[in-house]
């Protein structure tokens, strides 16, 4: 067990939700000083230290060289590495982008050539396990903020911390709603797609949108027939579905290349 | 003699951004707000989708403003389909973003802004010597959160705002609930504005052109026609019109400009300036208290038009509350496709933002473009620092850098929002 935990919290390519879901921790704030020195926070601080840090949270997905190899240092400087959220772990929404062809992105900018040759970018979305290995895969969009302190808890403790990989489906039972596949057969994600919302969108009458990246073992083929036989869904239809907050994840790939 | 001021990475704003500046005998030679926060490309992927998942697919362009995000992209993609809401989802889209303006104001206001002028280098310092005020700030910014999540099931990308309404109701206790802690919040926010009225803001002062949205009787958040210091007068349909784009070699972000004229700034300080009469009655009373007399041109000040909007947001919630008309819960695939065009304007806590799509007729974006307020302001940012720098061109290196980048902070940027422009 250690006394105090020096962390550190890092951007890559992501919107700052995981970052601002760690400052949504407001009550536990004050406590949580106590026993973590945050070194590296550069949206909250000023003054940042290049580490060794205990425990890295790293927000976002890789896309530029840069990154990449901020993302390979880090590795060296840190003992444990979170892939802090979804798009750490999958790529998330922004990785929809590997999908477009290059001519559809270079419309974004008309001359990309430009800005192209100063700073640099893949134009791809590429999850960290793909460069090093991760320690923790801290899952979401964004994980919620107990999940976050379930992280920094086990590394106080020097122990593997308890993230649930059963599917939303069982969260979904535990808070009593009524099923939106089975009895209204609308195309919900939930049975392939990691616990730790506590089932946030079934509760509000919204199907799951799959925004905590696929369980352990999960099964897409076989919801995507569900999807097309029951629900009425096209191909092209269950195709976005998958490819939305984990189209570059293994464990979905199939159904999400399209394939 | 000559002085060059480098930041490779600003600190205290969200996402990644740099200065270069160089100044020769008290003038400033080159003054550049880069930002190398890599681009996401969100208006090349989102063609092809489909119109239901626009503003949840946009809301992840912006962890801290996700909710106007989500909302400009569903007035836009409504208004492309022939959609028109209730009065019930108008005003509980009001409320959700007013709770997104509370939320992201006291995170600059406490967290990101106030240590530099209480001679921190962050708020986790202050802390130590203060924590009763940063235990203040955390309190606000946890109400603001608590609306969003009552209202849209989830503070960070919410989920049950759709096309056409909300999928779900919030019951009366969880309201009324919301309605006793902003009551008890007026006081907490009236203390805020008196702490920025009494900080030594710096009274540098330009006169640029200021664009916010105004709308007759109503504090303008969703919705309203264009308005500037400058005599713009404009539908949100106009928009691309007035405002065009252009860009620079050394950032990812496009700069904005009104045509014919230059740079323009977005955000609290034209929102107060332009609405000062709209205010919540305790929020123009504190604005009054404080010395607040528009139009004020001093950028600096946009602290303290945050800190009397913290009160008026508070202010404007209650309100909503009270007035909540009746209304019902609407599923995520309640509407059929049809082909069309839409745009809208709505205020993010940094200022305007701007959505646009072509739809098919089988609900799939054909064209996105989206403009954010950092990337409206980046060359007004750029243009304050060059008349500002003169005034503290006889400073210490290191004082002129933290000078700058309080500068910079006043704007709050949000630089992960402001890198997916699209066209000139
Ligand atoms: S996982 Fe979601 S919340 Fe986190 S950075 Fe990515 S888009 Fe933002
Ligand atoms: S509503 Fe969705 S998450 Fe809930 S049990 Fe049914 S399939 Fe699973
Ligand atoms: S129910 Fe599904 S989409 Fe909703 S928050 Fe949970 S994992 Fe995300």
């Amino acid at each position: 067990m250690r006394d105090k935990l020096k962390i550190a919290v890092v951007k890559m390519t992501g919107c700052a939700g995981c970052q601002m879901e760690f400052l949504r921790l407001e009550e536990e704030f004050m406590d949580l000083l106590e026993k973590v020195d945050i070194e590296y926070f550069v949206m909250a601080k000023r003054e940042n230290h290049p580490g060794p840090y205990d425990l890295v949270f790293i927000e976002g997905s890789v896309s530029t060289p840069r990154e990449l190899e901020e993302l390979r240092e880090l590795r060296r400087r840190s003992e444990i590495l979170v892939a802090f959220g979804d798009c750490a772990c999958t790529g998330c929404i922004p990785s929809i982008l590997n999908w477009v062809p290059p001519i559809v992105s270079s419309r974004v900018y008309e001359d990309f050539t430009a800005i192209h040759s100063r700073k640099e970018s893949f134009q791809r979305i590429i999850p960290l396990a793909e460069f090093v290995e991760v320690d923790v895969h801290l899952r979401g969009c964004p994980p919620h903020k107990d999940t976050i302190l379930e992280v920094l808890k086990a590394g106080l403790l020097g122990v593997k911390p308890w993230l649930r990989l059963h599917p939303v489906c069982v969260e979904c039972k535990l808070k009593e709603n009524g099923c939106l596949l089975t009895s209204e057969h609308r195309p919900c994600m939930g049975p392939v797609t990691a616990a730790g919302c506590g089932a946030i969108c079934p509760s509000v009458g919204r199907i799951c949108e799959g925004c905590y990246g696929p369980m352990s073992d999960a099964n897409p083929e076989s919801l995507a027939r569900v999807f097309m036989e029951e629900c009425g869904l096209s191909k092209d239809e269950v195709v976005r579905k998958f490819r939305k907050y984990a189209g570059a994840a293994r464990a979905f790939l199939k159904v999400a290349g399209g394939g | 003699m000559e002085k060059n001021i480098r930041v490779d990475y600003i600190a205290r704003v969200e996402g990644q951004g740099e200065l270069t500046i160089k100044v020769v005998d008290g003038t400033p030679e080159t003054v550049q707000f880069g930002i190398f926060e890599p681009p996401k490309f969100f208006e090349a992927f989102l063609v092809g989708r489909d119109f239901r998942e626009i503003h949840e697919l946009t809301s992840r362009i912006c962890g801290i403003c996700p909710v106007p995000h989500q909302i400009a992209a569903l007035r836009a993609v409504e208004k492309a389909v022939g959609i028109e809401v209730d009065e019930y989802t108008r005003q509980l889209r009001r409320l959700m973003n007013f709770g997104s303006h509370l939320q992201s104001h006291v995170l600059n206001l406490y967290l990101l802004a106030a240590p530099d002028y209480l001679g921190y280098e962050s708020a986790i310092s202050l802390a130590r010597d203060n924590p009763e005020l940063l235990k203040k700030g955390l309190k606000l910014k946890k109400l603001g959160n608590d609306i969003i999540e009552v209202v849209g099931g989830r503070a960070v990308h919410p989920v049950s705002a759709v096309v056409g309404g909300f999928t779900h109701t919030p019951s009366r206790a969880k309201l009324e609930d919301l309605k006793d802690r902003l009551r008890e919040a007026r006081r907490d926010s009236e203390e805020t504005v008196r702490l920025f009225s009494e900080l030594d803001l710096p009274d540098f002062e330009r006169n640029e052109e200021q664009i916010a949205l105004t709308r007759g009787g109503e504090y303008p958040i969703n919705e309203g026609t264009l308005k500037s210091t400058g005599g713009l007068e404009a539908g949100e349909d106009e928009y691309r019109r007035y405002i065009k784009e252009v860009q620079v070699d050394y950032s990812w972000a496009k700069h904005s400009i009104v045509e014919g004229r230059g740079s323009f700034m977005v955000g609290p300080l034209p929102r107060v300036n332009l609405n000062y009469r709209v205010l919540s009655d305790g929020a123009r009373e504190a604005a009054e208290a404080a010395g607040f007399k528009p139009v004020v041109h001093r950028p600096f000040e946009a602290l303290l038009a945050r800190a009397i909007e913290v009160l008026n947001a508070v202010e404007q919630s209650i309100l909503i509350i009270e007035d909540l008309p009746k209304g019902k819960a609407v599923r995520e695939d309640a509407f059929k496709p049809r082909s069309g065009f839409g745009c809208a304007v709505v205020e993010a806590p940094r200022g305007l933002l701007y959505h646009a799509y072509k739809v098919n007729d089988k609900g799939l974006v054909e064209e996105a473009d989206i403009v954010t307020p950092t990337a409206m302001n980046a060359r007004n940012i750029e243009e304050d620092l060059k008349g500002y720098l003169p005034t503290i061109a006889d400073l210490r290196e290191e004082e002129m850098i933290l000078r700058c980048e309080m500068l910079v902070r006043a704007y709050d940027p949000c630089i992960s929002c402001s890198v997916h422009v699209h066209r000139a």
